[in-house]
């Protein structure tokens, strides 16, 4: 980050500070319009919202714990085909490195954001935020444990199982380093080490961004590198224990068939998929509506055949094709009626495959994504047989 | 009494080097185990892992993919996509807890008949060893 400052909250109400801050942006020309997530009028979701006028700018809630779309989608949409001006996007960092994963897939125009990212508290399942918004501002508790980069959700309730295993929650920061330039946002919001919430940091790419914004200039707090260790450190345990469990369970094309047997074949996860951008999905397409003496077929042959058929090809093609550009956002997971922890499989199958070509998702625009392109002198073994 | 297990392996083969290379196997009056069933592809590189999924789900022992040498595709760089889709196929499968030997990627040139020959003698070996897929009678996939 080339810049940062300090922006100072009136009463420590620490969502009108940032919220004053989004309406500066709009109100000084940076952005035309801003993406922000606001609480529905019912109170009980928080969603993002395209807001035109600053007038409209007072439900916002930037930093509630409710995540039911993931915004890189709605990004893309806003800008694919945007012939000029920028929108302004506040995201979690899972959502600006989906929206650099959809930006290298051609889905978004960059040049048309303006991003704008804050350290991530973690969030709710959706059906536990309206049940906690019912009782009160589910933001509010979580906001002191932030400033130790402390998870708390509330008594009896637990965070999006991504959110628990997520060790990226700083946006611009990546739980590994690679040879290209990482993506940094245009402007972040830091909490983890600040003094919530009479203060929090602001960083900007240029200098500018923190006039518009009143910031008072000065530097991170020196317990803000330790506070986000600890708490990465944290979050990388559990990532690894929680493959691990998946890992025992997946032993042989039982285990597979376990952890997908109450698939209900929705497509759910796919839908809600930031990375399955594809219109012409194959699966939305009249491939698997099969002739009727097909099934009947396979039935004689197999014996017994499950139906509708294909619920594993459904899963295992979808890791081919997107497992390399997994960002863990964990929408799969949610949007899932069973309860599969999709999201696990794909962020465990993820990390192997993404290792293959040290490539992690989200991290830089310069890196192209693993399946757009090759290495000659790369997997040279393969291919190759055992006779001369 | 049961029948001997007799592999059956599912061929995705370029036309440019590997599909012309069993011609040769074939025109040359090399032998080598029935076991395989060929479909011809222009390019390795046009092989979506969802062909090789739905075949080793349907129960397909084997699937041998064959392609050009590196460098010699016919469009340049097909092979060496398939490569990388090939690599992530194998660890998915192999993190799914499915068997990734049994997916073959093999350059074979249009010349190399014997090659050819060798290497379904071979695969078929080895798939032998390795018993039918439990895939071809499972009742959920």
């Amino acid at each position: 980050m080339a810049a940062t400052g300090w922006l100072t909250t009136t009463d420590g109400d620490l969502t009108s500070a940032l919220v004053q801050a989004l309406r500066a942006l709009l109100e000084a020309g940076l952005v035309d319009a801003l993406l922000v997530p606001q609480a529905t009028p019912a109170g009980d979701n928080v969603v993002p919202t395209l807001v035109a006028r600053p007038d409209r700018l007072e439900r916002v809630a930037p930093l509630a714990p409710a995540f039911p779309v993931n915004g890189a989608t709605v990004a893309a949409r806003l800008t694919k085909t945007l012939p000029e001006g920028r929108v302004g996007v506040f995201l979690r960092p899972c959502e600006i490195r989906g929206l650099v994963e959809l930006a290298k897939l051609k889905q978004v125009q960059m040049e048309r954001l303006f991003v704008i990212g804050t350290d991530c508290l973690g969030a709710y399942p959706v059906t536990t935020y309206a049940a906690l918004a019912a009782q009160g501002d589910p933001m509010a508790p979580l906001l002191q444990a932030a400033a130790e980069a402390r998870m708390a959700p509330a008594p009896g309730t637990a965070f999006r199982e991504a959110c628990r295993i997520c060790e990226q929650p700083v946006p611009g920061r990546y739980a590994l380093e690679g040879t290209r330039t990482p993506y940094q946002p245009d402007l972040a919001f830091g909490l983890f080490g600040a003094p919530l919430p009479d203060r929090v940091l602001v960083e900007a790419r240029e200098a500018r961004v923190l006039e518009v914004l009143g910031a008072e200039p000065g530097g991170p707090p020196p317990e803000r590198e330790a506070a986000i260790a600890r708490l990465v450190q944290e979050r990388t345990a559990a990532r690894d224990a929680a493959f691990a469990a998946l890992r025992a369970r997946l032993d042989g094309l039982e285990g597979l068939l376990e952890v997908f047997s109450t698939c209900i074949r929705c497509h759910n996860c796919m839908v809600n998929c930031p990375i399955c951008y594809c219109p012409e999905c194959i699966f939305r397409t009249a491939t698997f509506d099969h002739l009727s003496t097909q099934y009947l077929d396979w039935a004689r042959r197999k014996g017994a055949i499950r139906m509708p058929t294909d619920t594993l090809l459904f899963h295992l093609t979808r890791l081919n094709h997107m497992a390399t550009s997994c960002v863990g956002c964990g929408m799969c997971t949610e949007a899932c009626p069973s309860g599969i922890a999709v999201g696990t499989v794909f962020r465990a199958v993820g990390q192997r495959v993404q290792a293959l070509f040290a490539y992690l998702p989200g991290r830089s625009l310069e890196e192209e994504v693993p399946l757009a392109t090759f290495r000659e002198d790369e997997l040279t073994a393969l291919g190759e047989g055992y006779l001369g | 009494m049961a029948e001997p297990f007799e592999p059956k392996i599912v061929a995705f083969l370029c036309n440019w080097c590997t599909y012309t290379g069993a011609d040769l196997a074939g025109t040359s009056r090399l032998q080598y185990p029935p076991n395989i069933r060929v479909i011809r592809l222009m390019c390795s590189g046009a092989l979506d892992p969802i062909y090789v999924v739905k075949a080793l789900l349907e129960g397909a022992d084997g699937v041998l993919i064959g392609g050009c040498h590196p460098g010699d595709c016919h469009y340049q760089s097909g092979n060496y996509k398939a490569r990388r889709r090939v690599a992530i196929l194998k660890a998915i499968l192999e993190e799914m807890g499915l068997d990734p030997d049994r997916v073959w990627l093999r350059w074979i040139s249009a010349s190399e008949g014997k090659l050819f020959a060798d290497t379904v003698t071979e695969m078929v070996e080895a798939l032998r060893a390795k018993g039918p897929n439990p895939a071809r009678e499972a009742w959920g996939v």
